[in-house]
């Protein structure tokens, strides 16, 4: 690794850390329904949309009401995100007149943008209306990660409270998050963005005049469409001149604040944040960075507030960042190091003061390995599956670092809420691993883990390597699946095992080789996608009704500590092991063989 | 099931208003105001004419312009509509074919250098649209472009380096020049 791919890192984490404090307070006292100094006009709205929707503020839900009204609202998003894909075409600020999204195209997105996946089969800048993208995709970016943020919350006050009913009220909770947090947040990071070069308009697409007309080589092709031949077989290419060229417009900088910030990924274009202007420099990059981290990290420190102990959210920020450094390391080296095919074709890979060097196959010269190599582990350790570097082009072990992100569950950081009730589940587990080897009743942070609550994690940590492994499993055994890849080998069926893994951690970053635009893979995923995302989800919230029933147990001699270093390896020791157990067979069968075919001449 | 039926669905119309109409609105009328020639795409004009933007790569093979790196996108490299990389494997043969055939390209149009083609030049990138190439991978072209032009190779020297940037804050962004801007700059000189 190079001092500047160290210095980055240094910087990611300083800007996150020290943001962690105030914004975790923050929103701890938003989400204990505290007035807030300063967004007077917020809480006017605020007012004013509970007596418009006949919603009672003061009203407190048990979980199971809880998790109706959520399910409720989030299917009703599906639909009405995918009513406006099939109808696009008849409504207003379609300047490019795009036709209607086919259904299961149109299926696949509304499942991917409200459960947080923002997995894209489509290409956006020739299919999507800037209604469809402002007023439905970056709509469930922000509705999608209230969600999130409301269930974490939801799960911290079952461990906050004691012999109650409720765990708090689901409508009150998605408004405030939506209006005193993420809102602000990206109009600040919004305009942020705009000054650096992302654009934000509704014109319709501009032509330019290239400097130097280029000349390309296309296959000709009947009137059917089909592809003609010579009669050796070979195809027939015609010699075209294109003197100009059309580059897209559109609301991008406020759809892309939101879709970093919400932990969301899903492009305005098919470059995602590769693309210039979604992402036009390398302070862009960091911003975006860190609006990925922010709030997955602060969420730890409003967890610690509101258990009324701060050290147990540091404890659970620091097995992150463990994990996050050494992540980032290996997918850095193995990128750093370039491939020895193109050595061998003499090509200087070699890192100096004039490039980066490295593999940049897939990679964007502004952001280099350090930049891109970041981006994709803090991409994928969270949810958010942005990528501003192809993903399929990494090196093997390189590419295996956000595969292998995903299959741990998304823990480190993690989604918005999801990282944070994911890891807080991984510490039950924890806390009954350790439980058992004392031979005492596991309990965390006053509370006894008895049976309901380990049925609960269980289903809440399988459920997505079942559906991960089974969708993956299908798909090599058809022809539809097979028929996708794009690159022959190992390397083929690692592109399967990503789009899985992806769609069932509602990741939404790909292998982006493989052709995922056909019923089966649009079908295939978007169920895997809301199952990985709603089945987990409902198993949290019966763990927050079912623990804030509880009595609360005082600490005494024999409680184990959750806040010093022998939890925190306790913690990484039980991600690392779920992870680890269930995925090294399918990863040693793509990547890891596909090393060892790399580095064995 | 009404009492969460009716708070579901309007509260859902009144968020996507907020967030999908308003939201937008508010940070397009901003950033019009405060920021128009970013917002609208950092376009280049000259004498009436749209002939790029700063932000956006564009192809060039002949012997006087500074290449671009290879771009992915199809059916033409640089197209605006079919933004993407490769996502070729890095085992794959059709990625070491290219990576041939591309140095083949350079090194024929400039046979008498010998120096290793920096990795950047001989790679699609990310984006198919990358406006920028690695110093090294300009200062590798200054003797092709220099002779093409009748230049001396210290004069597009002085211009790759007038044109450097990256390293802000000691970290970010790597060492790059944008190659329209470098290209339009050698067509102003006389």
């Amino acid at each position: 690794m190079t001092a500047q791919s160290w210095g980055l890192l240094a910087l990611f984490l300083a800007v996150t850390l020290l943001a962690v404090k105030p914004l975790g307070l923050y929103m701890a006292r938003v989400m204990e329904g505290e007035p807030i100094a300063g967004l007077g006009a917020a809480a006017r709205l605020e007012a004013l949309i509970y007596r418009f929707c006949g919603i009672d503020p003061a009203g407190q839900m048990g979980w199971k009401r809880y998790a109706i009204a959520l399910l409720v609202f989030n299917a009703l998003g599906a639909l009405l995100l995918y009513a406006l894909q099939r109808a696009q075409y008849w409504l207003p600020l379609n300047p490019q007149h795009f036709a209607a999204v086919p259904p299961d195209s149109a299926f696949n997105t509304a499942v991917s943008f409200i459960t947080n996946t923002n997995w894209q089969s489509y290409t956006p800048e020739t299919t999507m209306s800037y209604l469809t993208q402002m007023a439905g995709l970056a709509v469930q970016n922000f509705l999608s990660a209230a969600t999130g943020i409301v269930v974490a919350i939801a799960l911290i006050r079952g461990l906050a409270r004691h012999s109650a009913r409720t765990i708090g009220n689901f409508w009150v909770d998605l408004t405030r998050v939506t209006l005193y947090v993420l809102l602000p947040i990206a109009t600040v990071l919004a305009l942020v963005l705009v000054s650096q070069g992302v654009i934000q308009n509704f014109s319709p697409y501009k032509t330019v005049n290239l400097l130097q007309p280029v000349t390309y080589q296309q296959p000709r092709v009947n009137a059917a469409g089909q592809p003609l031949t010579s009669a050796s077989g070979a195809p027939l290419m015609r010699t075209l001149t294109a003197r100009t060229q059309t580059l897209p417009m559109g609301p991008v900088a406020s759809q892309e604040a939101i879709k970093e910030l919400g932990t969301n990924g899903g492009g305005f274009f098919n470059a995602n944040s590769a693309h210039p202007y979604e992402n036009p420099n390398a302070l862009t990059n960091l911003l975006e960075m860190l609006a990925i981290a922010l709030i997955p990290a602060a969420l730890t420190y409003a967890f610690g507030y509101m258990v009324g102990d701060t050290r147990q959210g540091w404890a659970v920020l620091a097995a992150m960042v463990i994990m996050f450094v050494a992540l980032y390391a290996v997918c850095n080296h193995s990128e750093q190091r370039g491939n020895p095919r193109l050595a061998a074709l003499g090509v200087q890979q070699l890192p100096s003061s004039l490039q980066s060097g490295g593999n940049m196959e897939g990679k964007e010269v502004r952001f280099g390995i350090a930049g891109s190599t970041l981006f994709a582990t803090i991409a994928t350790t969270t949810s958010t599956g942005a990528v501003d570097s192809m993903h399929d082009s990494y090196m093997p072990l390189g590419g295996m670092v956000p595969l292998f992100d995903m299959m741990l569950g998304e823990v480190v950081f993690g989604g918005v809420g999801s990282g944070l009730y994911s890891m807080l589940i991984f510490a039950l587990i924890g806390v009954f691993i350790a439980g058992l080897m004392i031979g005492r009743t596991p309990e965390y942070l006053g509370k006894k883990i008895e049976a309901f609550e380990m049925k609960m994690s269980a289903i809440a940590i399988l459920v997505m390597p079942f559906i991960v492994l089974t969708g993956a499993a299908i798909a090599v055994s058809i022809a539809a699946g097979r028929a996708g890849t794009a690159n022959p080998g190992a390397h083929g069926f690692s592109e399967i095992l990503y789009a899985f893994t992806s769609a069932g951690n509602n990741n939404g970053s790909a292998f982006a080789g493989i052709s995922a635009d056909t019923t089966f893979y649009n079908t295939a995923l978007g169920v895997v996608m809301w199952l990985g995302r709603f089945w987990p989800i409902v198993a949290v919230l019966a763990i927050a009704g079912s623990l804030a029933a509880k009595k609360r147990i005082p600490v005494s001699a024999g409680t184990m500590p959750t806040h010093g270093p022998t939890f925190i390896a306790l913690l990484i020791g039980t991600v690392l092991l779920v992870g680890a157990l269930t995925f090294v067979p399918a990863l040693a069968l793509g990547p890891i063989v596909e090393h060892l075919m790399l580095w064995s001449h | 099931m009404k009492s969460i039926f009716r708070p579901a669905l309007t509260l859902l119309l009144v968020l996507t208003v907020i967030t999908g109409v308003i939201y937008p609105l508010i940070i397009t009328g901003v950033a019009q105001v405060a920021f128009p020639a970013q917002a609208n795409g950092s376009l280049i004009k000259r004498h009436g004419r749209l002939i790029g933007s700063r932000l956006i790569g564009q192809p060039f093979s002949a012997p006087q312009y500074f290449w671009s790196r290879p771009s992915a996108s199809s059916p033409q490299p640089y197209n605006g509509l079919d933004s993407g990389g490769s996502n070729l494997g890095p085992l794959n043969p059709a990625l070491i074919a290219a990576v041939k055939a591309r140095i083949a390209a350079l090194r024929a149009a400039d046979p008498g250098n010998h120096a290793p083609i920096p990795v950047d030049l001989v790679t699609a990138s990310g984006s198919g649209l990358d406006p920028d190439i690695s110093l090294a991978g300009a200062y590798y072209q200054a003797g092709r472009v220099a002779r093409a032009r009748g230049l001396s190779v210290a004069r597009v020297r002085e211009l790759i380096a007038a044109h450097a940037r990256g390293g802000e804050l000691g970290v970010l962004g790597d060492p790059r020049v944008n190659v329209l801007e470098l290209n339009l700059a050698l067509d102003a000189m006389k």
